[in-house]
């Protein structure tokens, strides 16, 4: 992350749009790191409801809330991005905007949805579906700025490749790279200690204390 | 410091601070399954050695 942040601001050049181009290097990675995190999420529910292991529905959960943290992240940043270049926080005209506040808000509502089940299967089962269905906006929200027929948002990759110089591509993978890895170790992390407090639970329930 | 180094240094914080808080979060919780570990060894102890002095009284010598 650091050496992100190195590259970023000493290796990166300053193009035309000026230093507020520099938030494009944590705004995008941090999206796409969103994406596959909400990916990952319905991935691991599909695992749950093809081969009903409960590990998954747990996977799925918290790959579902890094992504919501990710998303969060996303749209904080593209705001001030959007301030800085726009000169308006948000601008509900632009699809790419909508369409990733309304995948956003989609996610955010699962946690609603899993809650207000009990936990025991059918809530699994109920979580695993949402995430699946939610993932199906993901392309959409990808490819709404390529549909749209407004271009205020701008379009860094294209079909004839990225639309950067060399090093500004460098930096953006390593960017990418290091947002990839930091929501790995988050799940990771989350996840062990979601893990520890559900064995917690039980030995707890087994001795009767 | 002019305004676009500003909302870029505020984009970076808001990242930075999204990361501390989840951190915080996270330790808070490493801490409460901590104690919670060290509570259930401790009753484990408790009854291991209630059960050992039970079992010595009952053992009739000679």
């Amino acid at each position: 992350m650091g050496g992100a942040i190195a590259l970023v601001f000493f290796y990166a050049p300053v193009d035309q749009d000026g230093l507020n181009q520099k938030i494009f290097y944590f705004h995008v990675p941090i999206a796409f790191t969103a994406y596959a995190c909400f990916g990952w999420g319905a991935w691991k529910g599909f695992v749950h409801l093809w081969k009903g292991l409960s590990t998954a529905d747990l996977e799925s959960y918290v790959a579902v809330h890094i992504g919501v943290i990710f998303g969060a992240m996303t749209l904080i940043t593209g705001s001030i991005w959007a301030k800085v270049s726009w000169g308006h926080w948000w601008v509900w005209s632009e699809q790419q905007l909508v369409l990733f506040l309304i995948l956003f808000l989609f996610y955010c509502a699962y946690f609603m949805l899993r809650f207000s089940v009990d936990p025991g299967p059918q809530r699994a089962n109920v979580s695993a579906v949402y995430a699946i269905f939610g993932v199906v906006l993901i392309p959409i929200s990808f490819l709404a700025i390529r549909l749209a027929e407004s271009f205020i948002h701008p379009v860094a990759f294209t079909r004839d490749g990225p639309q950067m110089a060399g090093s500004q591509f460098v930096t953006f993978c390593v960017a990418l790279g290091s947002m990839l890895v930091l929501a790995g170790f988050l799940y990771r992390f989350e996840l062990a200690g979601k893990r520890l407090d559900d064995r917690l639970r039980e030995l707890r329930e087994a001795l009767g204390t | 410091m002019t305004a676009e180094e500003k909302y870029v240094a505020a984009a970076y914080l808001v990242v930075f601070l999204f990361v501390l808080v989840y951190v915080l979060i996270m330790a808070v919780k490493v801490n409460r399954l901590e104690r919670e570990v060290g509570e259930l060894a401790e009753h484990l102890l408790r009854e291991q050695e209630h059960r050992e002095s039970g079992d010595r009284e009952k053992v009739e010598v000679g």
